[in-house]
Order: C-alpha cells, then sequence, then structure tokens
C-alpha cells in the first residue's frame, strides 16, 4: 500500500519558479501520467518526489510521512530514466542485481531475483551482456527490471520510451501496461506525449508553466477539458478553437464563429447554462473537436454551407479543413467524403460536443449540453 | 567523398604513408641512438660516422650498476678467473670493480636515484591523481560559488614555471626541513600537477552523464558509495590518462630536483648528467643510464595503452 501526496510544493531554479504550489494525492496502484510541454515542471516534480532534487515549500509524503528530508536511498523508490542509465561497466545481470546488492541481500537471494524478474521481462538471454550490446528496447527492458527488481513502494518513469522509435514506442508502451496490471505498484509516468497518457493513465495529470492544469481520468480530460491549455494540449487532431458569440434565435441559441454570416443552432439551454456562468456571450471561446464538426454533402437541417479547404487523408479518417467566418474549423470524416478542396459542403457542430471558454482565463465555462 | 577511390588519390596516400614513415623514423632516431649506445663497446661509442652494425654487448649495464676504478695493473689472470663473468667485462674495460673490506660489491649511486624516482613520481602521481579526482567531482557535481574563480586560481598555480619558484621553495623547504627528502619532492611534485590533474579530470567527470550517479543514489546507495562504485569505474579512462601525463611530468622533472635534493632523496634526472662531467666520460654508461630511465614510462603508457585510446565508450546512455 503505497500512497504519494505532494502539498503545496515549491520549486525555483534560481528567480524561476518551476513548480508553484503543487497539490496532488496518488493512490496505492495508481498509474498517474504527469503531462505537459517540456520545460513545463512535470520532470521536476518527478525528481522532486525520487529525493533528486529539494523542494522550497510544501511536503512530499509517501504513505502520509513527510519524506523531503529523506535522501533518495531512503525513499524505497525505484526511477526509470529516459536515458535508461544502465551502468555501462556492468553486465544486464549486475545491473539489475546493483539495487539488491544495496540492501546486502545474499548472493542465492539476489540470483533468485535477477533471474525471476529477467523471466518477467523476458530478458533471461541478455544476462551475461554489457548495455553497449543491447537494443533501445532491451535496454528499456533492462531499466524497468532494475527499478522492478527489489519491489519499491513506487515506481517513477522519466519518458522511458522517449527515445524509441515509433513502433517499438508502441511495443514498449503495451508493455509497460502489461507490467503494471500485472505487478501492479504504484507508479508515477512523466511524458510529453499524450497519445501515450492516454493509453497508460488511470489518472492524468496535466501540467504547464508549473501550475497544476487539470487531473483525471483520460476520458475526463478528453471530454471536459478544464481550460483550453488542456483542450488544445490533449487529443490529436487538436481541438478547434474559434471565438464565437451567442445569441437567442426564436427556439434555440445561436453559435456564431468570428466573421460568419450565419450561427450554428444549439439548444436554448446553452444560453441558461452561459447565463449562470455569468459571462459576456458575445466573446466566448468555442472548442469543439475534429469529431464534433459534422459533414454533410447535401443541405440538411442545422446544417450551415461552407468551403472545404485542406483536406489531409490519413488511412483510416480524413482531415478535412473547413472555412467558417474567419475562421478555420477542422472536421474529421470518412476517408475520402469529401472530394476536393474547393467544393462547398454542409457542417453543423454537435451540442454535446461544444466546450465553452472564457476568454481572458482560458478556463471551461462547464457547459453540459 | 567519393565512394571509389581513384588511383591518383591512392598514390597520394601512399606518399602520405612514407611520409609518415620518415617523419616517425626522425623522431625515433635519437632514441635508438640512446638505445644503441647502451649496447655499444666504449670505443665504438664515439666513432665518426657512427657505428651501426656491432656485436652489442652488456658490459654499460654492468658498469652503471658497480662502482668502479681505473686499473694501475692488468688483474693477474688467477685474478681475472676468479672474478665472476660481469667483473670480467669491468675488466676488460681497463677497471675494476670497488670492493669493500669485506670484498662486497660497492654499487654506485644509479639504483638509489633510480629508486628514488620510482618513489617519487609513483607517490606524487597517486596523490595528485587521487586529490585531482575528487576535486574535480566536486566542482563537475555540485554547484560551487565563484567556481570559476576557483578554477582560474588552481590553473594559475601551474603559470609560474618551476626555476622562478624554485629558489624561495629552496628556502622554504631549507626552514622545515624538507631539503633532500623523499616527502620534499613528492610534496612539490602533487602540488605541481594537481591542478592539471583536476582540469583534466573536470573535463572526463563533465562528460560522465550524472543520471548514473543519479539511478544509484535512488537505488539505495549514498553519494560516496556512488562515487566508487559507478563514477571512478566510468572515470578509469580518464583516471589512467591524467596519471600517465603525471607519471611523466614527475619522472622527467629536473629542475626542481637538481635545486631541492643532492643525495639521499636525489632522483635520476639531475643524477644522469652529473656522471658525463666526472673523470672521462664513458657514453656507453650514461647512455644505458638514460636507457634504462626511458622504460618506466615506456611500460606504464604501453600498458595504459588501452585506456588513453578507448577514449569515451558510453555506450549505454541514449542522448
Amino acid at each position: 500500500m503505497t500512497q504519494i501526496e505532494l502539498r503545496g510544493v515549491q520549486k525555483f531554479f534560481g528567480a524561476v519558479q518551476v513548480i508553484k504550489d503543487l497539490n496532488l494525492k496518488i493512490d496505492d496502484n495508481e498509474f498517474i501520467v504527469l503531462l505537459g510541454q517540456s520545460g513545463c515542471g512535470k520532470t521536476t516534480t518527478l525528481r522532486a518526489i525520487a529525493g533528486l532534487e529539494t523542494i522550497d515549500g510544501g511536503d512530499v509524503l509517501i504513505d502520509g510521512k513527510p519524506v523531503q528530508h529523506l535522501k533518495a536511498a531512503d525513499r524505497d523508490i525505484a526511477m526509470v530514466f529516459q536515458s535508461f542509465s544502465l551502468y555501462p561497466h556492468m553486465s544486464v545481470y549486475e545491473n539489475i542485481a546493483f539495487p539488491l546488492r544495496a540492501m546486502r541481500k545474499s548472493k542465492a537471494e539476489i540470483d533468485g531475483e535477477v533471474r525471476s524478474v529477467a523471466k518477467v521481462l523476458q530478458i533471461t538471454d541478455l544476462l551475461g551482456k554489457k548495455p553497449s550490446a543491447l537494443s533501445g528496447g532491451d535496454m528499456q527492458r533492462v531499466a524497468i527490471g532494475r527499478a522492478l527488481v527489489r519491489r519499491p513502494k513506487a515506481m517513477l518513469m522519466d519518458e522511458p520510451i522517449g527515445a524509441l522509435d515509433a513502433k517499438l514506442r508502441e511495443e514498449m508502451r503495451a508493455e509497460i501496461k502489461r507490467l503494471h496490471i500485472k505487478q501492479g505498484s504504484t507508479t508515477i509516468y512523466v511524458t510529453h506525449d499524450q497519445i501515450e497518457a492516454m493509453s497508460l493513465a488511470d489518472r492524468i495529470v496535466i501540467m504547464h508553466e508549473g501550475v497544476l492544469q487539470q487531473v483525471g481520468s483520460p476520458t475526463e480530460v478528453y471530454t471536459h477539458p478544464a481550460n483550453l491549455f488542456v483542450a488544445q494540449f490533449v487529443g490529436s487532431p487538436v481541438m478547434n478553437v474559434a471565438n464565437a458569440a451567442v445569441t437567442m434565435n426564436g427556439s434555440g441559441a445561436r453559435v456564431t464563429v468570428d466573421g460568419a454570416a450565419e450561427g450554428f443552432l444549439f439548444p436554448a439551454e446553452l444560453v441558461g447554462q452561459l447565463d449562470a456562468a455569468n459571462v459576456e456571450q458575445d466573446r466566448l471561446a468555442l472548442g469543439i473537436r475534429p469529431e464534433g464538426v459534422m459533414v454533410s454533402r447535401e443541405p440538411a437541417d442545422g446544417y450551415l454551407p461552407v468551403e472545404a479547404h485542406i483536406i489531409e487523408p490519413l488511412g483510416s479518417y480524413d482531415i478535412v479543413d473547413l472555412k467558417v467566418g474567419a475562421q478555420m474549423l477542422r472536421a474529421r470524416t470518412r476517408s475520402g467524403f469529401v472530394g476536393k478542396p474547393g467544393v462547398q459542403v454542409f457542417a453543423k457542430l454537435d451540442p454535446a460536443q461544444a466546450h465553452f471558454f472564457d476568454t481572458t482565463s482560458g478556463a471551461s465555462l462547464g457547459v453540459r449540453l | 567523398m567519393a565512394a571509389v577511390t581513384t588511383s591518383a588519390e591512392r598514390s597520394l596516400n601512399k606518399l602520405a604513408i612514407v611520409g609518415v614513415l620518415i617523419v616517425t623514423m626522425i623522431f625515433l632516431a635519437p632514441i635508438y641512438w640512446i638505445a644503441s649506445t647502451a649496447f655499444k663497446p666504449r670505443n665504438l661509442a664515439t666513432t665518426i660516422p657512427p657505428t651501426v652494425v656491432f656485436q652489442p654487448e652488456i658490459s654499460p649495464f654492468v658498469k652503471l650498476f658497480t662502482k668502479r676504478s681505473q686499473l694501475r695493473t692488468a688483474p693477474t689472470p688467477e685474478q681475472y678467473a676468479a672474478a665472476p663473468w660481469w667483473e670480467r667485462l669491468v675488466f676488460d674495460g681497463g677497471e675494476k670493480v670497488v670492493r669493500s673490506g669485506r670484498g662486497e660489491v660497492q654499487w654506485s649511486g644509479y639504483p638509489s636515484r633510480f629508486m628514488n624516482s620510482l618513489i617519487v613520481a609513483i607517490t606524487s602521481t597517486i596523490l595528485a591523481v587521487g586529490m585531482g579526482t575528487f576535486t574535480a567531482y566536486g566542482f563537475s557535481r555540485f554547484k560551487i560559488k565563484g567556481e570559476q574563480d576557483l578554477l582560474f586560481f588552481i590553473l594559475s598555480t601551474r603559470m609560474l614555471p618551476p626555476v622562478v619558484v624554485a629558489i624561495p621553495m629552496f628556502l622554504m623547504y631549507r626552514v622545515v626541513g624538507l631539503n633532500d627528502t623523499h616527502w620534499g619532492l613528492i610534496i612539490l611534485y602533487t602540488a605541481f600537477n594537481l591542478s592539471f590533474s583536476v582540469w583534466l579530470m573536470k573535463g572526463f567527470m563533465d562528460e560522465i552523464p550524472k543520471e548514473y550517479e543519479e539511478a544509484a543514489l535512488v537505488d539505495g546507495y549514498t553519494r560516496m558509495e556512488a562515487f566508487f562504485k559507478i563514477v571512478l569505474p566510468e572515470a578509469a579512462t580518464g583516471i589512467a590518462a591524467t596519471a600517465v601525463f603525471c607519471f611523466i611530468t614527475a619522472w622527467n622533472e629536473y629542475a626542481f630536483a637538481l635545486i631541492m635534493t643532492n643525495r639521499r632523496a636525489q632522483t635520476a634526472p639531475p643524477f644522469i648528467p652529473s656522471q658525463v662531467g666526472s673523470g672521462l666520460p664513458d657514453w656507453t654508461v650514461i647512455a644505458a643510464g638514460t636507457f634504462l630511465f626511458l622504460l618506466p614510462v615506456a611500460i606504464f603508457t604501453f600498458l595504459l595503452r588501452n585506456h588513453l585510446l578507448r577514449g569515451m565508450s558510453f555506450g549505454a546512455i541514449r542522448k
């Protein structure tokens, strides 16, 4: 049972504050992914938990006990580095045995545990080799083995598959997930790759400029982003964001994108919800994912005429740029659905997939239709 | 680069190889001269033109290690027959080996000088490289206030030529009683090599990714353990290279050794030339002393050649 908690953690590098008042509670056996652009403070947070970085304020608690004054060696936490950091002068066997030797275990115990972890990771035949003779994927397996072997309270992974090529990354991602399910340890995983985050995490922690933006399950952060940053950071292709105004029109609401002649039809309750949020309804940011933009080749009820611009065929689907007013909205269509650029098609927004944000603060207005 | 080498390029390559060979031979010529003179009979050492083909003999080395005096009268056949083979070589050269009253062979000054050189060079190299490695690690891994100034200060100790400080050092050493002692020279050479060792090792330490130690720290080791188990083995190449350079400097040092020592702690470099002036110089003996003097550095460098050539091979870090 390992819980990790960060309470009001602050960290400065000189005058630059890299972690700003970070609060986070991680449950036992949870797989948490810290997601953010480079320089957002996610790696520093991980290193602070590991004890490789001192913090300037707040507490790091493991199982309820503050550990910020403890050395890395005394925190019983394992870490996998992006660079793998396998000791080049030691064989794979010695690398994996290294943490066990620190625990002064007997030779027989060490041998048993190294071999059992090697079996789990399918690296038994590599035990005699030097790290320099291994492929990237095998290096990573060994690094994970070294972390797993002493059954630490928690596993920290700093972009562990970032250095691998795309195909191997996918394989290793599945392997890490399989291992986590099998071994079940509290894991904190740092990445800038949102696909990795979505596929691995129980909960994703999104950080930006040292500030925690949102914590939630992959579905939660995808479907209900807390702010514009999260909305645009999570999901590929990126969510469309356009300045828009909401007006009441007869029985329904109209959402008019800047520069457009006509607005998209929305349920009337949108206005009620915006009223409750107490915002200027003529200056909002509309966010909609490409799959929320519905396209028709024929005019239909509620569909507005738009012009198709660039078409990106991505195999299983196409991404089509539609010119709506002064803005481009990207829509996800069946592959080959829109014949060629320049043709007129008809578009509608799915109200259930629309998000509204405050243009100044970027915060979500919490509209759910 | 063209994938196929043309015949012009090939002949150019051959020409370059010939050029390199010629330069190598020019550089090796003095060493060959010394080595060959060390095995020449005395009368062939100074011939003009130089003798290249000769029957090599070991007598210069026998003479190098023994105390000798000129023979006034030739040894009697009994004396000659009773003498061991090496003593006969000295008789053949018109000299005799000096023996004590009890008949023990008297050693020349060379073996003790050679030993002094070994003691001083090895001890000062171990000290300079050891302290340099620790200091470099500190500078490389920790933020230190005024780091650049401190490093410059360390280097600045190297900026004065030894001769400039030799006289004040001599006076200070006289007061503290370090003149003509092994420790006196060891301290001097260590201090002299330390700046070099710190700077060289800092370069090597900077090359070792700090993730290795961090991994060891997380794996349950203290920083000291991480240093000895991870950093030191990784720095082996750098340590070997630094040790070779420090050893060569201490081994060859002449000015301090000449001024600070005269008997007990005198090293080989000031001793060998001093033999030129005593009586009629026997160049074969001096060549033998010089030849032996060259060997330790050559052997040391040869033993560490893999470390020197291998360079940094950190295959297990992805950058």
